[in-house]
C-alpha cells in the first residue's frame, strides 16, 4: 500500500471493469472450446444420411400391418379397413389428451404411417401382429405403462402426453412411400 | 534435518527417505493409524469400509472385462458371451462384476440408512453428507451405464425408456435426449459413449471418495450416541481396533458376495437380459435393476409424466437438504423417541417402494405406490421439520466412556472438566 497516493481514486473500479473484462474473454473462451465436444456428442453426417426409406405398399393387403426401421426406429404403416377409418372419424377429437382429426394424420385414407415410438417413454406399442393386443382402443397398446391409442394412433388413455408422431413421408408413386 | 525437509518418525531407512520428501507415510499413519475414533461403534459403523473395497473391486473386475468387451451394437452381446463361455476364468469376472454391483448398492444403502438413523447428516457433517450424495447419484448413472453394455433386451429397453426420461422436461428436453443418444434411438453411439462413460465415472467417485473422506477426517466420525467424544478417554485409534472389527465385517462380507456369485449369480439379474436387443420388440415387462425400483415404483406413481419424473428425482435430491429438513439438534435416533419409528416406518415404506416397483402398473399397485410415494416425501417434508420443533428428546449421556468405564452420573460441574483417564 505504498503507492496509495499515485493510485487514481477510481482504481478500484478500474481494477473490477479488468477483472470483469478477463472473466467475460474466458467465459467465451470456455463456451469456444466446449462448443466441439457438444456438437460432436450430437447425431453425426452418417447417421443424419441414413434419413430416408422406401417402402413399396403394393403387398400389404386391407388390414394388414408393416414395421420398417427409418433412422433406427420402428415406423409402422397400416392398410386400414374402412371400419377403422370409420370408427377413427366417429369420435369427438375435443375429448382426446392431444386433439387431432383423423384426416390431419393421413395422406390416403387407408394409409397410416407413424412412427412406432409410445410418446411416454419410447416403448414399442403392440398391434401390429394380428395376434397382438390392441388395447381399448382397436389401435395400439404399449404395455410398459398401458397406453391406449386408437386407429389413428391417437393417446386415447395412459401416461403417453401426446399422439404416435406422423414421420415426414410422400407418396411417390401410387403404391410407393418415402419416409424422410 | 535439512531445510525443506518433511520430520519423519519412521525408521526404516527407505521409508523415511521417501516420506521426507513426500509424507505419504506419516499421512497414513495419522490417517488411518493413530486417528482417534469413537470407541463406541457398533457394526453399521463396517459399511463404509465396505463400499471402499467394492468400489476396489468394481475397478479390478471391470478393467478385465474392458479387454475382451466390445462395444458395438453387433458385437456386445457376443463378446460378453465370448466372455462367459471362452475367456479363461472370464465367467468369474464378469460374475463377480455384475454381482459386486448389487454388493455395492446394499452396502451403500445401508451405510445410508446408518447415517440417516445416527443423524450423521447433521452439522458439522454436512458437506461429508452431500458428498455422500453425490457419489450415491454418480454409482446409479454407472450402474445404468453398466447394465447397457451386455446389450441384451433389458439393457436395450432399460436404457431406451431411462434416456427418454429427460424428454419430459420442457424446451431442453428433446436436444439432452439426442445428446444422450447421438443419434434418433438408442444405438451405436449411444453403446460407445456409455462405455466411455462407463468406464470413466468410477475414477470419478474415487476423486468424490476422496473428499467425502477428507471431510470426515476434519469433523471425525458419528458414533451410535450421536454426540461428539469429550477427550482421549472418548477414542480408540483407529488401527489396530477398527482395522480388526472393519476385517470382521469383511468376511462376512465376503461370503455373503461369494454365495451370490458361486450359487446364485443370476438371482438378482433378469433373464430377458440374456435375449439380444432387438430394437422391434419391447418385452411385455420391463423392470429396472432392484436397487433403481423404489425410484421406478415413485416415477410410476405419477400419472403425469413430467411429474413423475420430477418427483423420481426429487426423492434423491432431497436427501442433499436433509440437513436443513431436519433441524433438531439430536443425532442419534435412540435419544428420539418420536422421530425413531417415523424413521424405522420410512426405511420399510422404502421397502415396499422396491418391491411395488416390480410389479405391473395397474390396480391396487399403483395405489400402493401412490400412498408410499407420499409417506416417502411426507417424512422428510412435514415429519421432520415438525419433530424438530415438538418433540422432547430423552436426556443425552454426559459422555461415550461414562456407561462403558462406570462411574455414577456426573454431576453438572464435572462433566465440563476434561477426563485424563484413557
Ligand atoms: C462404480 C463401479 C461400477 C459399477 C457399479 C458397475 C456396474 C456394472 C454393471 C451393472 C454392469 C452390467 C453387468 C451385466 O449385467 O452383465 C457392468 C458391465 C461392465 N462394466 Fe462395470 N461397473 C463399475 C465399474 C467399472 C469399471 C471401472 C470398468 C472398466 C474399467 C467397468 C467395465 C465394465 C464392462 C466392460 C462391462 C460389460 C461386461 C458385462 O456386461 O459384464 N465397470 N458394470
Ligand atoms: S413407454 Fe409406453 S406407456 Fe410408458
Amino acid at each position: 500500500m505504498a503507492d496509495t497516493a499515485h493510485a487514481a481514486p477510481d482504481g478500484a473500479p478500474r481494477r473490477d471493469f479488468l477483472k470483469l473484462v478477463t472473466g467475460a474473454f474466458a467465459a467465451v473462451g470456455v463456451g469456444a472450446i466446449a462448443w466441439p465436444f457438444i456438437a460432436s456428442l450430437q447425431p453425426a453426417k452418417d447417421t443424419l444420411a441414413l434419413a430416408s426409406t422406401d417402402v413399396d405398399l403394393a403387398p400389404i393387403t386391407e388390414g394388414q400391418a408393416i414395421t420398417v426401421m427409418w433412422r433406427g426406429k420402428p415406423v409402422f404403416v397400416r392398410n386400414r379397413t374402412a371400419k377403422e377409418i370409420e370408427e377413427a372419424r366417429a369420435v369427438p377429437v375435443n375429448s382426446m389428451p392431444d386433439p387431432a382429426t383423423d384426416q390431419s394424420r393421413v395422406q390416403k385414407d387407408e394409409w397410416l404411417v407413424l412412427i412406432g415410438i409410445c410418446t411416454h417413454l419410447g416403448c414399442v406399442p403392440t398391434g401390429q401382429k394380428p395376434t397382438d393386443t390392441r388395447g381399448d382402443y382397436g389401435g395400439w397398446f404399449c404395455p410398459c405403462h398401458g397406453s391406449h391409442y386408437d386407429s389413428a394412433g391417437r393417446i386415447r388413455k395412459g401416461p403417453a402426453p401426446r399422439n404416435l408422431d406422423v414421420p415426414q413421408y410422400a407418396f411417390t408413386s401410387d403404391t410407393k412411400i418415402r419416409i424422410g | 534435518m535439512s531445510i525443506g525437509l518433511h520430520k519423519s518418525e519412521f525408521s526404516n531407512p527407505l521409508v523415511r527417505w521417501i516420506d521426507q520428501r513426500l509424507p505419504v507415510f506419516t499421512m497414513m499413519q495419522k490417517e488411518y493409524g493413530t486417528f482417534p475414533t469413537p470407541r463406541n461403534f457398533n457394526y453399521f459403523w463396517n459399511f463404509g469400509a465396505l463400499a471402499m473395497v467394492t468400489l476396489m473391486i468394481m475397478i479390478a473386475t471391470g478393467i478385465f472385462l474392458s479387454m475382451h468387451y466390445v462395444a458395438n451394437t453387433n458385437l456386445a452381446f457376443d463378446s460378453v458371451e465370448r466372455i462367459m463361455r471362452d475367456v479363461n476364468s472370464g465367467w468369474l469376472i464378469r460374475y463377480v462384476h455384475m454381482n459386486g454391483a448389487s454388493m455395492f448398492f446394499i452396502v451403500v444403502y445401508i451405510h445410508i440408512f446408518r447415517g440417516m438413523y445416527y443423524g450423521s447428516y447433521k452439522a458439522p457433517r454436512e458437506l461429508l453428507w452431500m458428498l455422500g450424495v453425490t457419489i450415491f447419484l454418480l454409482m446409479m448413472a454407472t450402474a445404468f451405464m453398466g447394465y447397457v453394455l451386455p446389450w441384451g433386451q433389458m439393457s436395450f429397453w432399460g436404457a431406451t425408456v431411462i434416456t427418454n426420461l429427460f424428454s419430459a422436461f420442457p424446451v431442453v428436453g428433446n436436444f439432452i435426449v439426442e445428446l444422450l443418444w447421438g443419434g434418433f434411438s438408442v444405438d451405436n453411439a449411444t453403446l460407445n459413449r456409455f462405455f466411455s462413460l462407463h468406464y470413466l465415472l468410477p475414477f470419478v467417485i474415487l476423486g468424490v471418495v476422496f473428499l467425502h473422506v477428507a471431510a470426515l477426517h476434519i469433523t471425525g466420525s458419528n458414533n451410535p450416541l450421536g454426540i461428539e467424544p469429550k477427550g482421549a478417554q472418548d477414542t480408540l485409534p483407529f488401527h489396530p481396533y477398527y482395522t480388526a472389527k472393519d476385517s470382521v465385517g469383511l468376511v462376512v462380507y465376503f461370503i455373503v458376495f461369494a454365495g451370490l456369485v458361486f450359487f446364485a449369480p443370476n438371482y438378482l439379474g433378469h433373464a430377458d437380459n440374456y435375449i439380444p436387443a432387438n430394437p422391434l420388440v419391447t418385452p411385455p415387462h420391463i423392470v429396472p435393476e432392484w436397487y433403481f425400483l423404489p425410484y421406478y415404483a415413485i416415477l410410476r406413481a405419477v400419472p403425469d409424466k413430467l411429474g413423475g419424473v420430477l418427483l423420481m428425482f426429487g426423492s434423491i435430491l432431497i436427501w442433499f437438504v436433509l440437513p436443513w429438513l431436519d433441524r433438531s439438534p439430536v443425532r442419534s435416533m435412540r435419544f428420539r423417541p418420536l422421530a425413531r419409528p417415523f424413521f424405522l416406518l420410512w426405511a420399510v415404506n422404502f421397502l415396499v417402494l422396491l418391491w411395488v416397483g416390480a410389479k405391473p402398473a395397474e390396480g391396487t399397485y399403483v395405489l400402493i405406490a401412490q400412498i408410499s410415494t407420499a409417506y416417502y416425501f411426507a417424512y422428510f417434508l412435514v415429519v421432520l421439520p415438525l419433530l424438530a420443533k415438538f418433540e422432547r428428546p430423552l436426556p443425552l449421556p454426559e459422555s461415550i466412556s461414562r456407561p462403558v468405564l462406570g462411574g455414577g452420573p456426573l454431576s453438572m460441574g464435572a462433566a465440563a472438566k476434561p477426563m485424563e483417564k484413557a
